[in-house]
């Protein structure tokens, strides 16, 4: 047995702390930013913090949770990615089944797949949709968030993939007994596609969180800015315009902590979540499939 | 017959997907053609004037313009190298763990950066990787290196940009090549092991051979994005004193398309990502299709 023998003894130690230091390596930036974000003003600017707070204070949450701005935006994060991911769902649920359907049993499914595909792997750039948001009257709209990327061709392809691995004589039983496909859709796939749809609505959750690039370009006030986007104008290009504290509470607290408890109630809702995503990783990851 | 008569229902449930994809996805690809005008907003599409290939000669004549095509390739070529390696060697030592709550433990904490958007981890990178008193160069310091500008120099940030994507995707790339693993033959391992192989051996016999199939699928779908540097990245991370190493296409788009306004070049640019990436996308996929049989729908 190879793994009696004192080579594959040595070599288990060490792999075993290799692997442990890595996983280490991957939380360890996280736990810092933590330990800043509890320390006093005077340890963080002084740059003693490491992973552990220094003189813990909650002052820095105080502030963050106090500033408006920090709440407004929080606010639109919320709202865009509730009524984000249940369009996302909605709308892929929908196209799904018709796509899911064999070439021969639906004569426009090839000339919608293309269609599909085509937008998949090409677009305007960023210009044209620039240009186009402002055209339909989307410039400065909490929709400009929403719409644009409700359809998800991917997570479309995945519930696809989904209904496919459902078995045929449901929905014959279903037909045959006069349902519509509407109604075998929503009352026969919809029950027994519940793990699907738990799957494209987390990683649509956190797609719609994690996103800032849009609220930049299409929103023009911190007001509606989704808390990724505030973040990156306050902590990447420190625009400090938005944050509205006064220079004496300036000075009282460190910019170092407050950004850190920012960051760090940005990356919140997705730690949380993230541990029901990941017994769904390996299915969300294989968009498409290997044919035998 | 009784089929045909229901499929009004089948367009009926596309249509509403149908009508966002051709407002949100089709509608502006008609804008291309800003990519052939001097465009000016006041005019429209109608009324600007026609320049033809202008802004195209002048994407290959600036010397910027090049830098930053250059610029995106090598990010990209080396980004897409190292995160197929690195996930490939990972999952080998990984697989070698025989304790199941250790494995999960380190599969846990490793996928983790992967869910987390380069804001967040640009805000945390931007104040670790600091000169005064960053939590990296404050290691260094300590073991008595001079500390390094890893944001500010532009071969250091080349270098900081593809190690910290590949730290944050490393483990994400692992779920592949551990599914590939999870679906080996034991028997294949017991046969080896009764011919007297040893570990290594099986590794190199068995192992690695059987993930083989699932890197050239990896590798060849990497090739559609080879000029995707990765824009919110760069973005979250560059800053003026690395432009000339660090700027890919996508940040030169929005800094001249949309933040100078330069509206015919940022689109012509565009134009010749999204072309290029086309092409590069569907023999990607054909490959993956011939050599593994892989389809997307």
């Amino acid at each position: 047995m190879y793994h009696k023998t004192k080579s594959y003894r040595i070599f288990a130690m060490f792999n075993y702390t290799g692997l442990f230091i890595i996983s280490l390596l991957c939380v360890l930036p996280l736990v810092h930013v933590l330990a800043v974000s509890f320390s006093a003003k005077s340890a963080a600017d002084a740059n003693i913090v490491s992973l552990w707070p220094v003189d813990f204070t909650l002052e820095a949450y105080k502030k963050t949770m106090n500033n408006p701005a920090f709440i407004l935006s929080l606010w639109v994060s919320i709202k865009r990615t509730v009524i984000g991911t249940g369009l996302t769902l909605l709308l892929a649920f929908l196209a799904a089944y018709p796509l899911s359907r064999e070439n021969n049993r639906f004569k426009g499914r090839n000339v919608y797949s293309w269609l599909f595909v085509f937008a998949m792997v090409f677009n305007g750039g960023l210009v044209p949709f620039y240009i186009m948001i402002q055209k339909v009257g989307l410039m400065g709209s909490f929709w400009a968030l929403v719409l644009p990327g409700a359809v998800n061709i991917y997570l479309t392809i995945l519930m696809m993939n989904f209904f496919r691995g459902i078995p045929k004589e449901l929905e014959e039983a279903a037909l045959i007994d006069g349902a519509g496909h509407f109604k075998t859709l929503f009352s026969i796939f919809l029950p027994v596609s519940k793990p699907a749809i738990a799957t494209l609505g987390l990683f649509s959750i956190v797609f719609h969180w994690n996103s800032w690039f849009d609220g930049l370009l299409y929103t023009n006030a911190p007001g509606q800015y989704p808390l990724a986007t505030f973040l990156q104008t306050v902590i990447i290009q420190r625009d400090m315009s938005s944050l509205s504290l006064d220079p004496v509470t300036m000075d009282l607290i460190s910019q170092k902590t407050v950004n850190s408890a920012q960051i760090f109630i940005g990356a919140l809702p997705v730690l949380i979540i993230y541990p029901f995503m990941q017994k769904y990783f390996v299915k969300g990851l294989v968009v498409g499939s290997v044919k035998e | 017959m009784r089929q045909l008569k229901m499929n009004w229902q089948f367009h009926l449930m596309i249509l509403p997907s149908l009508i966002f994809l051709l407002v949100f996805s089709y509608l502006p690809m008609a804008g291309i053609v800003i990519a052939f005008q001097n465009y000016k907003p006041a005019l429209g599409f109608t009324g600007s004037a026609w320049v033809g290939f202008e802004n195209f000669r002048l994407l290959f004549e600036r010397e910027d313009s090049m830098q930053v095509i250059w610029n995106t390739l090598i990010i990209a070529v080396l980004k897409i190298i190292v995160n197929l390696g690195a996930p490939f060697v990972f999952a080998i030592f990984l697989n070698e763990v025989r304790k199941q709550f250790f494995k999960r433990y380190v599969q846990t904490l490793v996928y983790l950066p992967h869910f987390l958007s380069w804001v967040i981890l640009g805000g945390i990178l931007v104040d670790i990787l600091s000169t005064d008193g960053g939590l990296v160069n404050r290691a260094l310091e300590a073991i008595g290196l001079s500390p390094i500008f890893f944001l500010g120099d532009g071969s250091w940030f080349r270098v900081t940009v593809i190690v910290t994507d590949a730290w944050k995707e490393f483990g994400y790339g692992t779920i592949v090549f551990l599914a590939a693993l999870a679906g080996i033959n034991p028997s294949l391992y017991e046969a080896a092991e009764v011919d007297g192989a040893s570990r290594w051996k099986q590794t190199r016999h068995i192992t690695i051979p059987s993930m083989i199939p699932m890197a050239i699928v990896v590798g060849t779908l990497a090739l559609g994005n080879i000029l995707n540097a990765g824009f919110d990245q760069i973005f979250n991370l560059y800053n003026p004193l690395v432009y000339e190493k660090g700027d890919i296409i996508d940040t030169f788009v929005y800094r001249t398309g949309i933040l100078s306004g330069d509206l015919g070049l940022g689109t012509a640019v565009g134009l010749f990502k999204s072309v290029i990436s086309m092409i590069l996308i569907v023999i990607s996929y054909r490959l993956a299709y011939k050599w593994a049989n892989y389809r997307i729908f």
